[in-house]
């Protein structure tokens, strides 16, 4: 049983220095079976075990995770969750995510310090303003709350935006959802670890996957640094490398692994207290709590799995940023960083069952997966464990690259996520 | 971020190009005759290798012409570069 965290056990760890604390999740060897294995400790990984064992009661099972969990894009992202997206198979995924995150730091007694600070979308011309108004429709028919601001709205909401109609790419408006919000990235992973742990799943650091071992139709296990793992159901959550595990059991998937930055400046005093996006130009701001500014950029355009990115694309974002907010035109920015993110044809994740029975995956989430963790996680478990999607991401098959019921969001909604 | 060695106009800065995906995808010669899998396979599904890849790319701020790469995606090296419609080199 897992201590309980309280102001309680703070105070009387206190006590102690804070050097008794027990043990988060423990260091298993990998045992020689499992009934179900989970490639890939990030965020949505942890989440899968995690609810594969509270609702699912599968507890024989483990997270395999090549480096160290959270180690991935889980920690590498800029933290924004929202749910506005067009299509209703999208919103339908992202709610059911948002409404987790209400209830997360709660259920896992761990703070994931999700904080409801709304996320404004900003229109830059007036297509965008066109798609922009359609979205808030969209949105508020699927009961995602959602509101259109016109450019007055948005200079009262974040006063430090320029909405001078003299600059290169002036504010016509934007929207807002104020139930979105961010997260802390790497609590979300220790959390569900915890989780995930106190229910008896193990969760293995350091244990790369080498290969899958599969009989003519089906999986038999899974080769690791750690050795050979039985099992008949392996679910990849690998992010960027989803490619390469599949590849391994001679499949291929529809995505391309890019480099996605993000920068942080030095910490300042409160300043920004919502999350700004704007797609037209890739730039991407909010606050830590911490006090630096969280800037979110582009994707480069050619495969790579490297995680550095290319200078121009920092360049372009810090421009639209500098002019956007002139206030900030003295800020140092103080690390710049790249993960590699898998991105569909569609810029829709894939939740999906494949032609090898046990193998299922989970990938595709591009540039937008940190938000939907909780969901992609219950999801996930749900599909491995029954061996049938949930309706909720029943469309998010792989199969619609065949059927072309594509979820189309890279065209019609913001291409950001 | 790095520098390509354009077959027509020498060393450039790599922000001067676009990126245009895996290399050697051929166009179906018989359009009519494929199944909705071959479709797919065609459209949509890529190698996405990590290690050497092949790839196109364009010289878009430049001579605006295609050229194949063989690429480490792993470290960004440029291993070789080559005119298209040249045979692609065997590894």
């Amino acid at each position: 049983m897992k201590n309980k965290y309280s102001i309680f056990s703070l105070v009387k760890n206190a006590f102690s220095y804070h050097e008794n604390w027990q043990k988060a999740w423990k260091d298993p060897t990998p045992k020689k079976e499992y009934d179900a294995v989970i490639v890939g400790g990030g965020g949505h990984g942890l989440a899968t075990a995690y609810y594969l064992a509270k609702k699912h009661n599968m507890k024989n099972i483990a997270v395999v995770e090549k480096g160290w969990i959270g180690g991935g894009n889980t920690g590498r992202n800029t933290t924004i969750i929202r749910s506005n997206y067009l299509w209703d198979a999208s919103a339908g995924l992202y709610d059911h995510a948002l409404k987790i995150w209400e209830g997360l730091s709660q259920e896992l007694n761990y703070n994931v310090m999700f904080s409801q600070r709304g996320v404004m979308n900003l229109a830059h011309n007036l297509q965008d303003v066109r798609d922009l108004k359609r979205r808030t429709h969209a949105n508020r028919l699927n009961g995602i709350d959602a509101v259109y601001l016109s450019t007055e709205e948005v200079k009262k909401f974040c006063p430090i935006i320029n909405t001078s109609p003299d600059i290169r790419y002036p504010v016509l408006g934007g929207t807002l959802q104020r139930r979105a919000g961010t997260a802390r990235h790497d609590a979300v992973a220790w959390g569900y670890a915890r989780g995930a742990d106190e229910m008896g799943v193990d969760v293995i650091q350091n244990c790369e996957v080498k290969g899958i071992k599969r009989n003519s139709d089906h999986v038999e296990g899974i080769e690791t640094t750690k050795g050979f793992i039985k099992t008949k159901k392996v679910g990849v959550v690998a992010a960027g490398h989803s490619s390469v595990i599949a590849n391994m059991a001679g499949l291929r998937l529809p995505l391309e692994s890019k480099p996605l930055q993000a920068l942080v400046s030095e910490p300042v005093k409160p300043i920004i207290d919502t999350v700004v996006m704007s797609n037209a130009v890739h730039a991407y701001v909010s606050q830590s709590d911490k006090g630096e500014l969280v800037i979110g950029a582009g994707t480069d355009d050619y495969v790579s799995y490297s995680q550095k990115g290319s200078h121009q694309i920092v360049e372009g974002t810090l421009n639209a940023i500098l002019e956007l907010y002139p206030i900030f035109s003295r800020m140092r920015m103080l690390r710049q960083w790249g993960g590699i993110v898998d991105i569909c044809p569609d810029a829709s994740p894939i939740l999906s069952k494949t032609s090898i029975k046990g193998l299922y995956f989970n990938c595709g989430w591009g540039t937008g997966g940190f938000k939907a963790t909780p969901g992609s996680g219950d999801l996930f478990a749900h599909t491995i464990a029954n061996d049938e999607p949930h309706k909720l991401n029943a469309a998010f098959n792989l199969n619609r690259f065949v059927s072309g019921d594509l979820v189309d969001e890279h065209g019609a909604a913001a291409v950001a996520h | 971020m790095f520098v390509i060695n354009c077959p027509y106009c020498g060393e450039r800065d790599q922000q001067e190009f676009k990126a245009g995906g895996e290399a050697h995808i051929e166009r179906p010669k018989q359009p009519t005759e494929l199944s909705d899998d071959e479709w797919a396979e065609y459209l949509f599904m890529r190698k996405n290798i990590k290690g050497v890849q092949f790839e196109r790319w364009n010289h878009a701020h430049g001579c605006r012409k295609w050229f194949n790469m063989v690429r480490d995606t792993s470290n960004d090296e440029i291993k070789l570069i080559y005119k298209m419609g040249e045979r692609p080199p065997s590894e």
